[in-house]
């Protein structure tokens, strides 16, 4: 198959981006959508043009590294399904494919599709873990977890940190993000011990990033190529107003 | 010569590791923060000792190539991690995963180190939990296992298909509490390009900003390498993109032994090759092994869909031949057992290599749901990749490279043989013999940073306490970062026509070809002339577009390309001084009448440390004797 791509080249953080157009020819449907782009820029470094600047690493949709914004939408067309996993497969004949970095004010162009997502970083640092050090945990069964809540709990880490939601949303809001993390915490007994401190911390480094608000309309679990649901964000809600309440309430 | 000494203890195997334990030296609170500690690779093994070492106080200074330490490719481990809970009351114990461990390591491991990797497994276990790591649980709420390759018992603790992905979230949470206390800095985004060593110690590392493309360098009183695996000599592997030998090899140029390099496993369930451009193969998880039925048709190049081809035309070669382990024996066999069928043309599939990986008696047996639970994620993924859905037709997989139990040499304290340079995790060679089993990589990643290397670092470390900071502006220093200048700027200069990956297509199937599955004397020097001659085609031909100094994406894989150049030579020279077939290793010329591997425990069972002699030089091989004392040295038999 022949595609034509409309690729966002951006020669770095300063420099203004623009669409470039490159014809490919002779597409396997087979390829992934990154391989795609590996053998048009294979030919780009054999005419002595610089490639187009991607991230990605693991190729399987595990890592969290890749994310495109395809045809408008984040990791493109197909539902819970990273860019790497995509499949050529999944576009016609002859299509015109836009590819576009994420777009948010928190993760700012680096080069052509890359984006620097340490805000991301920052908002884990504030206080996305449990306090505990090597060595002090007590026995693995100690502590039984009902399957239910474990399952729920897993659901919530499977968050990859690609930053498709940010880029889904209107507002660019990290929500979907950050209430991951902490519902997977707060709902396990190892977890609910500093569940309180936790969400303050994690929501004041998301407004510090400059990440938006959440208006509810759910782009972000739409384009999730986890399925992390926006239930978790009614979660970290109920747990962000209790905990400013009890901020309030004990000073 | 260097003299290999790889310190293990005396007395007793149970009893080395806690008396080993407490005589080693230790470096009180208030020294430890005057001392600065390196780590490179923040996968399960970097994080973990990152984090551990943070935790004790040390300064450490974390580094990855990624923009986050959360995407070292531990992320992508499926099946589970093992330990000795005995949680399923089938008679596990510590004794038994190190029975397993050296057994399916085909007898070239270290007895001491294997027996204290099984014994902090239940600390890690329990240390992942508190951290928050959600494993499967059964319904009364206790820890779930399920049972991997190789083994007999059930010790494997999951997160569905993502325990790598939930185990390295937790110890990226470990890793970013000690950044938020600022007992840790992460520099993300850099490559090591050089390893620096100052009076015969390492005492730092140069990097590369891969934003900035600025040259950087590093000090620190000793220097963690963490960075995991070089599967991707293959060019087609199960790893990430990024994985490379690089830091390994520049430490390796430096000095530090590089033990067993031809060992390096093939994983029998990865995604058939789909296409040409195709750069990466997919894993299927062992764990799949334990639900689905591995079979061929018993008809040389049926082109039969295969729910057409009849139960009684079905050939389930792997419990013919082993009705003992069935579909469960272990890597190494299960990949050849494979390959041999494909070889004599029952492959399946338009290119015949592939065999068919069966899940229908499963789902009759346990239901949709249950097999849903267990792998939902692997079936998922193996349909966005194929288009096929693998509850109505069987999935179909080959080999693939995949994890590389050779590495830098270490001793017992995990140390290499340069003096204040460990190596941890994936990127030493030491706990998995000439094949590793299932779900003991995460094991011992985990083992060695959250509870090894924090111990015997500190009895390096008693010494230097005095040292006080390391200057950057040494000469050692100096030199380093103007060699990796010059070696940047000759490669920036070839101008030639071809990209770095061109080359590294190229580069891996030569090793597949002659250095892979299956391997004859003739062949691996036939592949040492094809990498010579390739390697002269690169510096010649090699274009790298853009400059330097910027985000320059092919800079990055050409410097990683150049390196597997000599780590190919070096593989097949270590292949083919080994004689014998041992696990993965396996060569043509040393089978049974069966065509089982035939080992040869009288003059090859030692581990082979090579010394880096210069560029093309042919190296110097060490052997360090293994002896074993706790068992008995057997034919491993999986019949
Ligand atoms: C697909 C797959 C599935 C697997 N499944 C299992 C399983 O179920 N159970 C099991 O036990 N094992 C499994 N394994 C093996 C296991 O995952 C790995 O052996 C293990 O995770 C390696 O961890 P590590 O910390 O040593 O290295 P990695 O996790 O690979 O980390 C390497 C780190 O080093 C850094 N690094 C590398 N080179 C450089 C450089 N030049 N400069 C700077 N930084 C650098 C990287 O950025 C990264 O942070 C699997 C492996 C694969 C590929
Ligand atoms: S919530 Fe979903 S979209 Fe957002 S970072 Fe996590 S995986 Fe990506
Ligand atoms: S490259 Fe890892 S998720 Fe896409």
């Amino acid at each position: 198959m022949n595609v034509t791509l409309k690729i966002w080249r951006q020669k770095n953080a300063q420099a203004k981006g623009k669409f470039n157009t490159y014809p490919l020819k002779d597409v396997s449907p087979e390829m992934s959508f990154l391989e795609m782009l590996d053998y048009l820029n294979m030919q780009l470094t054999e005419q002595g043009e610089e490639p187009v600047a991607f991230e990605h690493d693991c190729r399987e949709g595990i890592c969290g590294t890749c994310g495109l914004y395809i045809n408008g939408r984040p990791h493109g067309p197909m539902r819970n399904t990273t860019t790497c996993e995509l499949h050529m497969r999944s576009f016609k004949d002859g299509e015109i494919i836009y590819i576009e970095p994420w777009r948010a004010r928190a993760f700012p162009i680096m080069k052509d599709l890359i984006v620097d997502r340490s805000s991301f970083e920052r908002i884990m640092r504030a206080a996305g873990f449990i306090n505990t050090n090597t060595g002090s945990a007590p026995e693995a069964n100690s502590n039984p977890v009902s399957k239910i809540i474990a399952d729920k709990a897993f659901d919530a880490a499977t968050c990859i940190g690609c930053g498709a939601c940010v880029a889904a949303c209107k507002n660019s809001s990290a929500m979907l993000y950050a209430a991951a993390k902490i519902a997977q915490y707060a709902m396990i007994p190892q977890g609910k011990v500093e569940a309180k401190d936790r969400v303050d911390k994690m929501v004041r480094q998301m407004d510090a990033e400059g990440f938006g608000f959440c208006s509810n309309t759910y782009g972000c679990e739409f384009d999730c190529p986890k399925g992390i649901s926006v239930d978790f964000i009614a979660l970290m809600n109920r747990e962000f107003l209790s905990s400013k309440a009890c901020k309030q309430k004990h000073g | 010569m260097q003299q290999l000494n790889s310190k293990i203890p005396e007395g007793p195997l149970a009893d080395k590791w806690s008396r080993y334990k407490t005589s080693l030296r230790l470096v009180s609170p208030a020294n430890k923060k005057k001392l600065e500690i390196i780590v490179v690779g923040t996968g399960l093994a970097g994080a973990s000792a990152a984090s551990a070492l943070g935790e004790l106080g040390y300064k450490v200074k974390a580094f990855c190539f990624q923009d986050s330490p959360r995407r070292a490719h531990s992320v992508a481990a499926q099946g589970g991690i093992n330990a000795a809970k005995n949680y399923k009351n089938d008679n596990d114990s510590i004794y038994r995963l190190f029975f397993d461990t050296i057994k399916g390591g085909d007898y070239r491991a270290r007895e001491a180190n294997v027996y204290r990797a099984a014994e902090v497994s239940n600390l890690v276990i329990d240390h992942y939990t508190a951290l928050g790591v959600p494993f499967a649980r059964d319904y009364g709420g206790a820890l779930d296992t399920r049972s991997f390759g190789g083994v007999q018992v059930s010790r494997t603790f999951y997160a569905k298909g993502q325990t790598g992905q939930q185990c390295l979230l937790g110890a990226y949470s470990s890793l970013n509490r000690q950044i938020a206390k600022g007992t840790v800095k992460m520099f993300s985004r850099r490559d090591m390009l050089d390893l620096v060593i100052v009076e015969g110690k390492a005492r730092g590392i140069i990097t590369r900003n891969l934003v900035s493309g600025e040259l950087e360098r590093h000090s620190a009183h000793a220097v963690v390498l963490a960075t995991g695996g070089y599967g991707t000599v293959f060019y087609l592997s199960t790893l990430g993109l990024g994985s490379n030998a690089s830091a390994a090899w520049s430490a390796h140029k430096k000095g530090a032994l590089f033990a067993n390099p031809s060992f390096i496993q093939i994983h029998p369930t990865s995604i058939p090759v789909l296409n040409d451009y195709q750069c990466k193969l997919t894993l299927m998880s062992e764990s799949l092994r334990n639900d689905g039925r591995v079979w061929v048709s018993k008809e040389k190049g049926d082109k039969r869909h295969p729910t057409e081809i009849p139960e009684e035309e079905r050939d389930y070669y792997l419990e013919r031949r082993y009705p003992a382990f069935g579909n469960l024996v272990p890597r190494d066999v299960a990949s050849r057992a494979a390959k041999e069928r494909c070889d004599a043309g029952y492959g399946a599939g338009d290119s015949g290599l592939s065999v068919y990986l069966d899940f229908k008696e499963a789902i009759e047996a346990q239901g949709k749901k249950a097999i849903q639970d267990k792998y939902g994620n692997l079936f998922e993924m193996y349909e966005k990749i194929t288009g096929i859905n693998p509850y109505n037709q069987p999935m179909r997989i080959y080999p693939a490279g995949h994890y590389t139990m050779g590495g830098l040499w270490v001793d017992y304290n995990l140390m290499t043989t340069i003096p204040g340079l460990f190596a941890i995790g994936e990127s030493n060679f030491s706990d998995h013999g000439a094949n590793r089993l299932g779900a003991n990589s995460l094991m011992q990643c985990s083992g060695d940073g959250y509870f090894i290397l924090p111990n015997t670092i500190g009895d390096y470390l008693a010494d230097e306490i005095r040292t006080g900071k390391i200057p950057t502006d040494q000469q050692p220093f100096k030199e380093a970062e103007k060699a990796v200048k010059e070696k940047i700027q000759k490669f920036m200069a070839i101008g030639g026509r071809k990209s770095a990956s061109s080359f590294h297509k190229r580069l891996g199937k030569i090793m597949w070809d002659h250095c892979g599955m299956r391997r004859d004397a003739e062949g691996l020097k036939k592949g040492k002339e094809l990498l010579n001659e390739l390697e002269e085609e690169f510096w010649k031909d090699l274009r790298i577009p853009g400059n330097d100094r910027e985000i320059n994406q092919e800079l990055e894989k050409a410097l990683k390309v150049a390196d597997f150049f000599e780590v190919g030579r070096l593989m097949c020279e270590d292949a083919i001084q080994r004689e014998e077939s041992c696990g993965a290793h396996f060569r043509e010329e040393h089978q049974t009448e069966t065509g089982e591997a035939k080992r040869d425990d009288k003059n090859f069972a030692y581990v082979a440390a090579w010394e880096y002699k210069g560029h093309r030089e042919k190296p110097d091989m060490h052997k360090e004797p293994l002896r074993f004392e706790h068992v008995e040295i057997k034919e491993r038999s999986y019949k």
